[in-house]
């Protein structure tokens, strides 16, 4: 065996390399370089970032690019298939479906984004606020919590939408007033749980300041739970935003966004299907990126829950 | 004595995604019949493996690619799934390390160790089950076994909980019993009612016990044998007098000169580094990088196993007469 | 036990309260009345005040307020601007039926088959089947449930005539708008399940149940499953939600005569008093699920008990 090759001289002492002691399989790296590099490996989530970048840039630049308005009728050109002339097809005003798609994209991505931005804004504060004072504050602000999330947000949203005139303005409003509730139950929880949590503990018993503590162990962690977060907010407020145009209460002609443009193609659904069927492509494109996406980031940024 | 169960030359490799771990590399031990064989390591030294190997429980991920796991001279790695199901918690029954999640939450304890008679004693009548459950309950040292037989895991105490696992493994009488780190999740004082508990129950049912263990206070207190491993593999064996009071292997050494020992004034020796990561394995002694006395031999070629008495044996070089030459 | 439930009943209504309070003042800051504004003006004196008294309308706003509030209480929601003479009570009643079925439809189905494909899945991780279950996850929560009534209204019933497009006459009516609405709750179902199982099957008692002997097929149907199983009556309050929405858009679109198309029809028609209704109606059914959900929670998973959570 072995024993053959081994010879007299190799019976010395050597001295072993202190390194070679410690053996760490993976390197160290950053919580969030960590998570860059998990979301990388994910090739769904990665194509869903890609998909989701090209209909921004598009919704962004295709209205720009085109000879068409969104708004001004062609008579001449009612109902026209998908053509090189007209992409996607026109519709019963003989409008560019393909500029009315972009720009009904550009409109519900305004709508969403925004809404998620008040949403991070006021769930964080009030959800920082509750965990943080603790006590008689915290014990008000839940219940006032537990009051709201007992009512289903559609109906607020709706009566929101009766007293107030229709309008972007109005629909992001009345997004914004439902949606924080869970972000700041979230942030709450986070700030909690994180607050009791060993490491914060043992830094605290290091010495490290309570500014050092929120720097480098409370905002990277909230920092996880809201993204995740906004990235299920943004598609739910697209789909809201839809809901409400197509049953007629949320916006409405000329203005063009998704949830008008299916409205709009579901009226003529029996004999020009493909007034319909491409803006619900999109909508449904940008959920399922969305959907992907979070996903992939819950994944890559809370390890310990992904599969 | 005969031997109840013999692992031969038993190799376990893990499938991960960044490559594969050499867990179990060339194990052989034997056990015999109504004796405890302590297997001695840090964590992640392949032990808990060996044993899952010995079960047929590994992870998907996880296979037998070299070896023999002889069972009564029957090579179990050979065992249909079915067969092994027979065999399991009957046979050969198994505890785990942290008595807090080993048990069905959702599920009476009751019904928990029934669910084994039930497996495997099918000729009993659900009264004489009932009955069995509750003498064994009672078997265990747990008080109440009626009241007891219809809680559920979350109303037991971590001792408690562990004593229903040992009941469970007990049921059928098994031939060998391994017991996983059983009282690494416990108070200490649980940790030593649990142990002799054990030794009682082993004088009263003949079982022999494989314990796992990283804890020298529970070899000294239950073993008659001990297999030290490192790095995947046994680096040592004996009894547990010649582990103790003689030990031949560096690692040994360290090991037993790394726990405060009563009435000793002098410091601690912790071991420096850390194990060996078992993706790449060394190709010498896999302690060679920590050990007190490497030598250039250690490093390049792993030692052969050197007798040191009747049952004591270790793979070190400085066992080697030229060693003690140079 | 006993006590959870009663203050969860408490909160149920205060929040209705709450509800009805803030619904019922916007209402009557929101232009519009009942009635054409010509045709009221030119009738007479009398019956004007006649008309106003029959709507409630003539008291000052506060003294309303109290006077609905007690009705409330009696059941009467008062009486619709549009259906006329009609009580929204009545309204709501006669509609519930084709919503209720149509609902309980999409549940089971959503139930049956989302615990299906989420078994399997977890069970072949990493499969073929997995790889379908979370398709049909995704697809379910990002497929709009309108676009998804829209379309298969399309297809199955226009292009291949296999089912009726609409028009609530038997029950084959309710096949279309049934599957419609049940897709996000099958995807919601099967996600949760896939998960819960995942995770349960990670579970070290898992490793026991095998060391003690047990086959796939028994540690599948008496530890995996049923453990995953538990949990998935959480969802129950989202998925209602979730159908709540949905058949708003999904009964308007097969012109099924529920309560969700009696709302979008009396949202768009200013019908104030249908509108509140049917408000109080969706929140306190909400809550009610919710608080049943917990309570059945407690009683099928040993580990959760209620009082527990009042003591903390």
């Amino acid at each position: 065996m072995t024993n053959d090759c081994v010879k007299d001289s190799m019976f010395r002492k050597v001295k072993v390399d202190e390194a070679e002691r410690e053996h760490l399989d993976a390197p160290m790296t950053s919580v969030l370089a960590d998570a860059w590099y998990r979301l990388r490996q994910n090739r769904a989530a990665v194509a869903a970032l890609f998909i989701l970048a090209a209909i921004v840039l598009l919704a962004i630049f295709a209205p720009v690019f085109s000879r068409y308005s969104f708004k001004e009728p062609d008579y001449n050109a009612i109902f026209a298939l998908p053509d090189k002339a007209h992409i996607f097809g026109t519709d019963q005003f003989g409008r560019d479906l393909w500029v009315r798609c972009w720009m009904g994209c550009r409109i519900s991505l305004m709508i969403a984004v925004v809404a998620a931005l008040v949403d991070i804004f006021i769930g964080v504060t009030y959800g920082a606020v509750s965990a943080l004072f603790g006590g008689r504050v915290d014990a008000i602000m839940q219940r006032i919590i537990e009051v709201l999330v007992g009512i289903p947000s559609l109906i607020i949203v709706i009566l929101f939408l009766m007293a107030f005139p229709a309008g972007v303005g109005t629909i992001i409003a009345a997004l914004s007033i439902t949606g924080w509730v869970n972000m700041a139950r979230l942030v709450r929880a986070e700030i909690l749980k994180l607050k009791n949590q060993e490491f914060v503990l043992a830094s605290r018993v290091l010495g490290t300041s309570s500014r050092g503590i929120i720097l480098h162990d409370l905002v990277p962690n909230a920092v996880s739970v809201i993204v995740i977060n906004v990235m299920f907010t943004i598609p739910s407020a697209i789909f809201t935003e839809a809901f409400l145009s197509f049953i007629g209460i949320g916006l409405a002609e000329p203005q063009a966004s998704l949830g008008v443009l299916i409205n709009n193609g579901y009226q003529v659904l029996q004999n020009y299907p493909h007034v319909m069927i491409f803006p619900a492509i999109i909508i449904i494109l940008i959920m399922v990126c969305f959907s992907i996406l979070g996903d992939g980031l819950r994944d890559a940024l809370d390890p310990q829950m992904s599969r | 004595m005969e031997n109840v169960l013999e692992v031969k030359n038993l190799v376990v490799d893990i499938r991960t995604q960044k490559g594969i771990i050499h867990a179990v590399r060339d194990v052989s031990f034997s056990l015999r019949q109504g004796e405890t064989l302590a297997v001695v390591g840090e964590s992640g030294c392949g032990k808990s493996m060996t044993m899952k190997a010995v079960m047929q429980i590994l992870p998907k991920n996880a296979r037998i690619t070299d070896g023999q796991v002889l069972f009564h001279g029957k090579d179990l790695s050979k065992y249909s799934d079915r067969r092994m199901e027979k065999l399991r918690g009957s046979d050969i029954s198994m505890i785990f390390q942290d008595p807090m999640t080993s048990l069905n939450p959702t599920m009476k304890i009751g019904k928990q160790i029934e669910e084994v008679l039930k497996l495997h004693r099918k000729e009993m009548t659900p009264d004489e089950r009932r009955k069995r459950v509750v003498e064994l309950l009672d078997l265990v040292g747990i008080s109440n076994p009626e009241t007891r037989y219809g809680q559920y895991p979350h109303q037991l105490s971590g001792g408690q909980r562990q004593r229903v696992d040992i009941a469970m493994a007990l049921a059928c009488d098994p031939d060998v019993l391994i017991a996983d780190e059983p009282t690494t999740a416990l108070d200490v004082t649980i940790q030593a009612q649990i142990l002799d508990l054990m030794r009682e129950l082993q004088k009263k049912v003949r079982t022999s016990i494989i314990i796992i263990t990283h804890n020298l206070g529970v070899v000294a207190n239950i073993a008659d044998r001990v297999a030290v491993m490192y790095g995947g593999k046994i680096v040592e064996t004996g009894d547990v007098r010649d582990i103790f009071y003689s030990p031949a292997h560096e690692y040994t050494k360290a090991l037993l000169d790394s726990i405060p020992g009563a009435g000793d004034k002098e410091r601690l020796h912790p071991i420096p580094g850390t194990p060996p990561g078992l993706m790449k394995p060394p190709a010498g002694c896999p302690f060679a990088a920590r050990c007190r006395q490497t030598m250039e031999v250690c490093e390049k070629f792993m030692p052969d196993f050197y007798d040191q008495g009747t049952a004591h044996r270790a793979a070190c070089w400085m066992l080697d007469p030229r060693a003690k030459e140079a | 036990m006993a006590r959870y439930i009663v203050k969860r009943l408490i909160y149920i209504v205060v929040t209705l309260w709450v509800i009805t309070t803030c619904t019922f003042f916007l209402m009557k800051k929101l232009p519009g009345t009942p009635f054409d504004p010509e045709r009221f003006a030119s009738m007479p004196q009398a019956q004007q005040e006649k008309v106003l008294e029959m709507y409630g309308l003539n008291d000052p706003v506060p003294v309303q307020y109290v006077k609905y509030l007690g009705n409330m209480l009696r059941g009467d929601l008062g009486t619709s601007f549009t259906y006329v003479n009609q009580p929204v009570t009545g309204i709501i009643t006669s509609r519930l039926g084709p919503s209720f079925l149509i609902g309980a439809q999409a549940v089971l189905i959503g139930l049956a088959i989302g615990l299906i494909l989420g078994i399997l899945a977890a069970w072949h991780h990493n499969s073929g089947i997995d790889a379908i279950t979370m398709i049909i996850a995704v697809l379910g929560v990002s497929v709009p449930n309108f676009v998804m009534a829209a379309l298969l209204q399309y297809f199955v019933g226009l292009k291949w005539g296999i089912l009726p497009i609409g028009f609530w006459t038997n029950w084959k009516c309710s096949i279309l708008p049934t599957i419609a609405l049940s897709f996000s709750a099958t995807a919601m179902v099967a996600r949760f399940m896939r998960t819960e199982m995942l995770d349960v099957l990670n579970q070290d008692y898992i490793v026991t149940a095998k060391a003690k002997g047990l086959s796939q097929m028994r540690i599948l149907m008496f530890h995996a499953i049923r453990n995953s199983i538990i949990p998935v009556v959480t969802i129950l309050g989202p998925i209602v939600i979730n159908l709540m929405t949905g058949s708003l858009a999904v009964e308007s679109v097969y012109s099924i005569p529920g309560i969700g198309s009696l709302f979008v029809d009396c949202i768009k028609g200013n019908d104030y008093p249908v509108i509140m209704g049917i408000t109080v109606f969706y929140a306190s059914f909400y809550m009610l699920v919710i608080l049943l959900v917990d309570i059945i929670y407690s009683l099928i998973d040993p580990r959760i008990r209620l009082s527990k959570e009042q003591e903390d």
